[in-house]
């Protein structure tokens, strides 16, 4: 089954970046678009293109001006505007018949020191934790982007009844691997940060590491399941 | 060969033109604040201009020369001395070895960029030696100078050694180049410091009073400024559009709004992706002056149009072009 997607939207974001917008909403068919076009620029990158940063319903592609500066009379900023406009159709293909990204297992240590927030969330959805805790690690989730943080995903697939509003207080700092819900959705802090999201449990796992290739555990377009494992476990992989 | 780290200064990193490829892995950009700066410091010393160099925050550090150097300074002037006498800025300075270069008499406040022949050598971290101090990733153990560092320099460009032949110092002294840069360094008055910007994705989502408040009132500068970006106080901006925006990409000169009214402007480590609306886009041309904007100064931001940010963006790679080529002839005495 195929959604059509929305033609993109260009605009510039200054003048060494353009951004393809594919309306305003998260879903799956527009994300696979922008996945395909982004893997697509990865393989055949156009004279000039730098990087890509894909978003859940843009593309932002950064590119160098001083590459495409015989243009003609065409600003380097069309140009790109071009070279983009004629890959879109082999992107809207290859959306067609992407197969599903890799299905990665994080996990998790919920409640107690870990999830300090669980109680909480629980009481908010009218739920016992172990129920929490089995609805929180029931779906595939989807990486719809990778950003904020190094490693750090924004996952769609939430069930709605865990959602909980953000703390009014945000915890001065939040550890690494901390596995948190904020609003609809839910999410892994990849760096100790200050954080204001509700902790329900935490990952050993490091979700960023530049020794490692590639140094990001998860990318978009990845599947991504929470296992349950209890606290003894989470010592022995966090070691 | 080493710089001896005999004092760190205010903020000294080491930097280069930025970690490139990671941004979708959400790993930040990092890089000199003003990267033509590096670069022009880069080209008057021999090297290539993606070398890794420092850069220095209102105060800089006290180094000992390990060995012979060239070297060379940009950005702001921060008062660098060797034996009490002033180094110029914006030229190439041959130093014998045992020499200390300090920064004692500052005569502005800014940010400053050092050069050295060769490059500081820390390891590359994902194809860049510049620091991200939040991520404690890069240049030396990802954070900054302290007192007793060792910098290690690489190997020298054949033309930084032709040049430091030039140049002769004597035996335990140093000599600047009689040659500079045509272009003075920017200049820190008590005015508002112009910026020029294009209107943002989320622009139109804006009054139409808080759009022109924008290009029409300076912005100060407040403390809560750092290597990521800095938060700005002037008239509030009123977005009339309400609704959380859905993340999206956010670089160096992004000029986000929160929902306080009050922007800030993103700087070389800020975050890949951003919810907050974009207002506006500070030019890459214009990018060099945000990294002199200190706690305190004012900004006035001023429209221009893609066609004239891309004109701008391209003589600016010309300049540096040619800057490139002058050093080669110097360095051959052509």
């Amino acid at each position: 089954m195929t959604t059509s997607c929305p033609a993109p939207h260009f605009y510039p974001l200054g003048d060494a970046a353009v951004v393809l917008e594919f309306g305003q909403t998260i879903d799956p068919a527009t994300h696979r678009l922008i996945q395909a076009f982004s893997q697509l620029l990865t393989q055949h990158p156009p004279p000039g293109l730098r990087e890509v940063v894909p978003a859940f319903a843009t593309l932002t592609v950064y590119y160098d001006p001083w590459v495409l500066r015989h243009g003609r009379g065409k600003l380097p900023y069309e140009q790109m505007v071009s070279a983009l406009q004629n890959l879109l159709p082999a992107a809207q293909a290859a959306a067609t018949v992407a197969a599903p990204g890799p299905l990665v297992e994080i996990p998790v240590c919920y409640g107690g020191a870990h999830g300090p927030d669980l109680e909480l969330v629980a009481h908010h959805a009218q739920l016992f934790p172990e129920e929490v805790i089995a609805r929180h690690a029931a779906p595939d989730y989807l990486v719809y982007m990778v950003g904020f943080a190094p490693g750090f995903p924004y996952l769609g697939g939430l069930d709605a009844r865990l959602a909980t509003p953000r703390r009014a207080q945000p915890r001065p700092l939040v550890p690494a691997g901390a596995v948190g819900i904020a609003g609809v959705q839910t999410g892994i802090y990849s760096l100790p940060t200050p954080g204001g999201w509700q902790l329900i449990g935490r990952t050993p796992r490091r979700l960023f590491d530049p020794a490692r290739t590639p140094p990001s555990l998860l990318h978009a377009g990845d599947r991504l399941r929470f296992v349950p494992i209890s606290a003894v476990e989470f010592e022995r992989l966090h070691a | 060969m080493s710089l001896t780290v005999l004092k760190p200064g205010l903020l000294t990193t080491v930097q280069d033109l930025g970690r490139f490829g990671y941004q979708q892995a959400g790993l930040v950009v990092s890089g000199a604040l003003d990267p033509v700066a590096l670069r022009t410091a880069n080209l008057l010393v021999g090297n290539p201009e993606t070398a890794a160099g420092l850069e220095m925050t209102l105060r800089g550090p006290r180094l000992r020369l390990a060995a012979d150097a060239l070297l060379a300074l940009t950005g702001a002037d921060l008062g660098a001395t060797i034996g009490g006498q002033s180094v110029p800025l914006g030229r190439p300075v041959a130093v014998r070895a045992g020499t200390v270069l300090a920064f004692d008499k500052p005569t502005a406040s800014g940010r400053a960029w050092l050069a050295v022949a060769g490059g500081v050598a820390v390891p590359s971290v994902l194809g860049s030696r510049a620091t991200y101090l939040r991520a404690a990733l890069g240049g030396l153990a990802g954070r900054a100078l302290l007192v007793g560092d060792e910098l290690p320099v690489g190997e020298w460009p054949a033309a930084a050694r032709r040049l430091f032949d030039l140049l002769k110092p004597a035996g335990v002294g140093w000599v600047a180049a009689r040659w500079h840069l045509a272009r003075e360094p920017l200049a820190r008055t008590d005015s508002s410091l112009p910026v020029r910007a294009l209107p943002g994705p989320e622009y139109e989502q804006f009054s139409p009073a808080s759009q022109e408040a924008f290009w029409a009132e300076p912005f100060t500068v407040t403390t809560a400024a750092d290597r990521m970006g800095a938060r700005l106080s002037g008239p509030l901006l009123e977005r009339l559009a309400t609704g959380e925006l859905l993340s999206s990409a956010v670089t160096f000169g992004t000029v986000q709004v929160p929902a306080g009214g009050q922007p800030i402007v993103l700087l070389a480590d800020c975050q890949t992706t951003g919810g907050y609306p974009r207002l506006a886009q500070v030019i890459t041309a214009d990018l060099g002056r945000l990294a002199q904007a200190l706690p305190g100064t004012r900004l006035r931001f001023q429209p221009t149009t893609l066609a004239e940010a891309q004109a701008l963006y391209l003589a600016q790679e010309q300049h540096l072009s040619a800057l490139a080529r002058a050093v080669h002839l110097k360095s051959l005495r052509l």
